[in-house]
This record gives C-alpha cells, structure tokens and sequence, in this order.
C-alpha cells in the first residue's frame, strides 16, 4: 500500500516512515511543510496519506486544510489525520463530504502500534478511525444519547471509532448477534436509518454525534 | 412604544426640571458657607477642620450633579484626588489634599453659574409643559368668562368664546414642545456642569494612571499565580512521570536478559505512563493556550468551546480579522469562563454567544436562559473575567434578574490585524 506521509517533526516522520515499512506500506513521499503536501498528494493518489494537523509554515491547521482540499480535488482520497490534541470541530469539517476513508487520532495513539497500523488500514479501505476521546467528548455532550442504556452507549462509542460489529463483538466479550441487536436498538432510539454498511452506519453515527 | 418612550422621558425630563430648581436653590447655602469657612481658614484649629468639612458638603452636592448628568446623557467622572493616607480629621495632610485639588476650586467656581443655569433650565423645562396644561384644562375659558383681560397663547387677551376654546388644541401643543424639549434642556444644564465638574485633562490622566496601577497590579499577581500553577502542573505531573517511565524502562533494560517477559511487561507499563504524560501536558497546554486558538483564531475556538458544552450554544460571529494574540487569548478565556459559569450555576437549557467587532471595540455577549440572579461579588469566576478583561482596558457587565436570562456583555478595545480567509468555511 502507498502512503504519502507530511510531519514536520524529522524524528516523528523517520520513525512513523520505519514503522510504516515494517508492515508492508511504501511511504512514496514524506513531506515537512503544508505547501508541498496538497500536489504531493494529488501527484501520487496514495492509498492513504497520513497527515499532521499542525505543519510549516504558519503551524496552524495547514495539514487539516490541505487534506481537505485533497478530497475535494481526489473524492474520498484515504486520509488519516495526526495531531497533539483533537478537536471535535476538526472531525466534523473532516467527516462533512460524508465520503468515509477519515481517521483522526491522537498522535500518542501510534504508540500503540497495533492498532495504529489497524486504523491506517482501515481508513486505506474506505472506513473511519476516529480518536476515542473524540467520541467520548461527543458522547459526553448529546443528551438525547440519555434514552440509551450503559451497553448501548458503549457499543455506540465503539462504532463511532469505527470498529466493525465483529471488533466490536471482541472487544464487549459478546456475540456478534448481539452487537447488531444492540445497534438496532440504537438506530431506532436515535430515529436514524438502518444501515448494513460498516461504513455508512459509522458516518450516520458521527454525523448525528455531531449535530 | 415610539410615543410611550418619548412621554416616558418628557414626564421623567419635567420631573428632572423640578429637581434642577430645588437643587439649584441648595447652591446658595453652601456657597455661603464655603465663604464663610475660606475666611475662617486663619483660625487655628478650627479653619483646618472646616474647609475640608465644607468642602465635603459641596463634593457631596457635585455628585449629585455628576449622577444627574449621567442619566441625562452626559457621563462625568469624579475629578478628586485619592485622600491621603492617615491623614487625621482637622489635620494639616487632610487641608492640602482639599486646597491643592484644583476639582475643590472648580466645584466651588461652579456653585453660582450652575445654580442659576440650573434654576433657569430647570424652570423653563417645568413651565411649558404646566402653560400647555392650562390650556388643556380650559382654564382660560372660565378666566375669559370671569374676568375679561385674560388671554393664552395667541390671544392676549381673549376676546371671544371661540378663543377661549381654542386654548385647548394650543395647549396640547404647548405640552408637546415642553414635553420634547424637557430632556434637552436637561442635557443642556448637565453639559454647562461639565464644563466646570468634569475632570480636567491633568485629572484625567491622573485618574487613568492610577486605574492603570490597579489592573497592573491585578495583571501581575494574576500572571504569577497562572505561573505558579502551570509550574506546578509540571512539576506534579508530567515530570513526576517522565522519571517513573526512565525508571520503568531502565529496569527493563535490566531484567530483558534474566526475565524477558517481565521486561515485556514493564516495556507496556512504560508505555501507558507516556500516553498519561502526554495527556497531562495536552490539558497543560489547553489552560495556557488552547491549540485550537492557535490555529483558528476566536471564531473556531469558541465554537470548538461551544460544541463540547453538555448545551447547545448558539455562536454568532462577526470578526473581519484577527486580534492581537494577548487580547484574543483574554477574550477566549473570558468568553470559556461566562461558558463555564452558565453550564455550572444557570441550569440553562440553551446559550448563545454573539462575538462582533464594531468602532474598535471586540464585544462579546453571552446569554442564557438559566435562573439568573448572578452576582459577581460572590463567586470568584466573573471577578476573574473582570480582572482578565481590565488588563487590556476591557470592561464586563451583567444582567441577571433573579428567574433569569443571564447576559453577560463583555468588550474589549483592540485593532484587528488584516483580514485572513477564514478557513472553517461555515461548517459550524
């Protein structure tokens, strides 16, 4: 898979480049201010790029701005954007074209590589990472969220991150039957669509955490 | 309510009129014993007590002009000197600071001129609209009827029944015009006070250099406690546990050999303690200078702030630039403080925050429809605002009835840098 990579930061880029090789990803390009990074991108048409928010030369929100611009150019380009803190605002304007292929994670989250490697991936495939205390924060804030029990609101989280009923099944020590029981329950507390799609299902859920 | 605003403020002007003739008259006295106690002033003892005595009667009667004027429009602040320390009732300290302010000199200059612009204005703004009422009344008809030499308005005197009734429309005009120019001439009396009870330009800048002391003052200490704070958070924090993770890690380093799983597991534990260290420094950080503020400014600041509030906060803006960091730092963390005491004391049910720029002042307008009944003496939190604010010469003011809403109008004088396209293109 191929990757184009913007850090500013040379120990964070070599090492996030070294840990992107050792599972199989080619880093096609890393880059380390904003202005290069939106040709980069448009040049290579990565299968993910992998972007700090924070970038030269106004250490503002360049990365957010260029990988925005990247997706209207190359509709649902794969981006998984990196930053030092996360901002649920930052994730809205992020996940507004709908078009899933969106990951917003703390940076601290490579550390645990893991998962990190699962969260490039599956913002590669088309589906959604979003940063736990992203969802916390939107979870801690919609009150109509108060008609759902303890475990849905927790299997509401975990979908919101956008794990799959099967990970999410893993993760809660339940059957997957009962994971998509739970989500029932939710959709239809919450008045939204069914939705079959892992994906689709995710960007409703945001979308609606969101307001 | 056009025609109800302009009868309230006629009847209130005409009162204000009765008012500036009483007050007028009180001139008199106190001009008297001004006098009285200057000549006095040689008599040991007792002329050092009595002028600054004296000299408190007029201040007191000066205010009251001062407060008089502000409700008619014309806003006039103290001019006096502070009083100097320990200075004793009837001591030579307490003479000076009365004798050397030129503001003592000037109130008792205005006593004569104020007393007879005051009692002239006063008058005139009572009598139009009282003749406009005599005519009303028809009270000219039954003069006409029992004596014949009186006359009203245009008719001097009355000749004829039909004169006589034409008093009435005259005097719903003459009521119209006194009712209309009441408040002008109140405003013309308090602008003739102003020219003598205004501060002087030596005053003003003097009363500025000591409001500057204050909020300097303020700015320091509350600097140094932030400071204080912040070096604490630090130290207790990530320090704290950037040693525990060195230890962690060289521990591993010793049993990876012996012991590879305990290594291992140590290795984890190590991990964890940076994630918790990072977290601390990300709340650190939020304190001083939220990250958001960095990259978007006010405008996306305030609505990140809005969005991770447990209500819904309407937030409206109109910012055509960026304010200098400091003042846009103090207006972000006032606008999170008015955001914090809604959610923690209103009990509201929605907010609304409205951030404008307009004659260079930055005004921020937080409102609620919670409980009301703020009241900045008692918590700490709005006393903080205020303080925040008069760093940057800012100034806070609240309106909360008891039963609510609460709005909390804050302004903040500063330039906006050139304008910069905003890049959160309405997705808010």
């Amino acid at each position: 898979m191929r990757v184009v990579l913007a850090e500013d930061l040379a120990l964070l880029r070599d090492g996030l480049t070294r840990l992107l090789e050792a599972f199989d990803f080619e880093v096609v390009e890393a880059v380390d201010n904003g202005p290069d990074l939106l040709p980069a991108l448009i040049k290579h048409r990565p299968d993910v790029a992998v972007v700090d928010v924070r970038l030269p030369p106004t250490f503002t929100d360049e990365g957010l701005q260029a990988a925005i611009a990247a997706r209207t150019e190359v509709p649902g380009l794969p981006v998984l954007v990196l930053s030092q803190h996360v901002e649920p605002l930052y994730a809205r304007e992020l996940l507004s074209d709908r078009n899933g292929g969106v990951g917003y994670l703390l940076k601290d989250r490579i550390s645990n590589v893991a998962q990190f490697v699962d969260a490039v991936r599956r913002v590669a495939d088309g589906g959604t990472a979003m940063d736990p205390e992203v969802v916390s924060q939107l979870l801690a804030r919609r009150e109509p969220l108060a008609v759902l029990t303890a475990r849905e609101r927790e299997v509401l989280g975990e979908m919101a991150e956008g794990r799959s009923n099967a990970a999410i099944a893993a993760k809660l020590f339940v059957t997957e039957k009962a994971v998509s029981k739970h989500i029932n329950n939710i959709f239809t507390k919450l008045g939204m669509p069914p939705s079959d799609d892992d994906n689709r299902r995710v960007l409703a859920v945001l979308t609606y955490l969101n307001g | 309510m056009e025609t109800r605003s302009w009868l309230r403020d006629g009847l209130r002007a005409v009162a204000g009129g009765v008012f500036a003739v009483g007050l007028a008259i009180t001139n008199l006295p106190l001009l008297v014993v001004s006098v009285i106690a200057l000549a006095l002033t040689p008599v040991p003892f007792l002329g050092l007590a009595l002028l600054p005595w004296v000299t408190t009667l007029v201040r007191k009667r000066a205010d009251l002009e001062r407060r008089l004027a502000t409700r008619a429009g014309i806003a006039i602040a103290r001019p006096y000197h502070p009083p100097p320390e320990r200075a004793l009732p009837g001591g030579w300290k307490r003479f000076r600071w009365i004798a050397t302010d030129p503001a003592t000199w000037r109130d008792l200059a205005w006593l004569v001129p104020g007393a007879i612009v005051g009692f002239g204005l006063g008058l005139i703004a009572v009598a139009i609209p009282l003749y406009g009422l005599e005519g009303i009344s028809l009270l000219p008809l039954w003069l006409y009827l029992s004596v014949d030499w009186y006359g009203y308005g245009v008719f001097w005197p009355i000749e004829s029944f039909g004169e006589a009734m034409l008093a009435m429309p005259q005097g719903v005009f003459f009521l119209g015009i006194g009712l209309s120019a009441a408040p002008w001439l109140l405003e013309v009396n308090a602008m003739f006070a102003k020219l003598f009870l205004a501060p002087t330009k030596a005053a003003e800048l003097r009363l500025r250099v000591a409001q500057l002391t204050v909020t300097r003052a303020d700015t320091v200490d509350a600097q140094a406690a932030e400071l204080r704070r912040i070096e604490r958070d630090l130290h207790d924090g990530a320090q704290a546990r950037l040693v525990s993770l060195g230890m962690t890690i060289g521990l591993a380093e010793e049993m990876i050999e012996r012991n590879p799983a305990a290594a291992r597991k140590l290795l984890a534990e190590a991990r964890e303690a940076s994630g918790t260290a990072l977290l601390e420094l990300r709340n650190l950080v939020r304190g001083i200078h939220p990250p958001v503020l960095a990259e978007r400014g006010l405008d996306g600041a305030v609505r990140a702030l809005a969005l991770s509030l447990p209500l819904p906060v309407k937030v409206e803006m109109e910012l055509p630039g960026r304010p200098e960091t400091p003042v846009e730092s103090a207006a972000y963390f006032a606008t999170a403080e008015a955001l914090a005491n809604v959610v923690r004391h209103s009990g509201a049910k929605t907010a609304a925050v409205a951030i404008r720029y307009a004659d260079g002042r930055l005004s921020t307008v937080v409102l609620d429809d919670g409980v009301g009944g703020a009241n900045p003496t008692r918590g700490t939190g709005l006393r903080g605002i205020e303080r925040r604010l008069a760093a940057f010469d800012g100034t806070m003011t609240l309106y909360s009835p008891q039963g609510g809403p609460t709005v909390v109008t804050m302004e903040l004088p500063c330039v906006l840098s050139s304008p910069k396209t905003s890049p959160s293109s309405g997705m808010a």
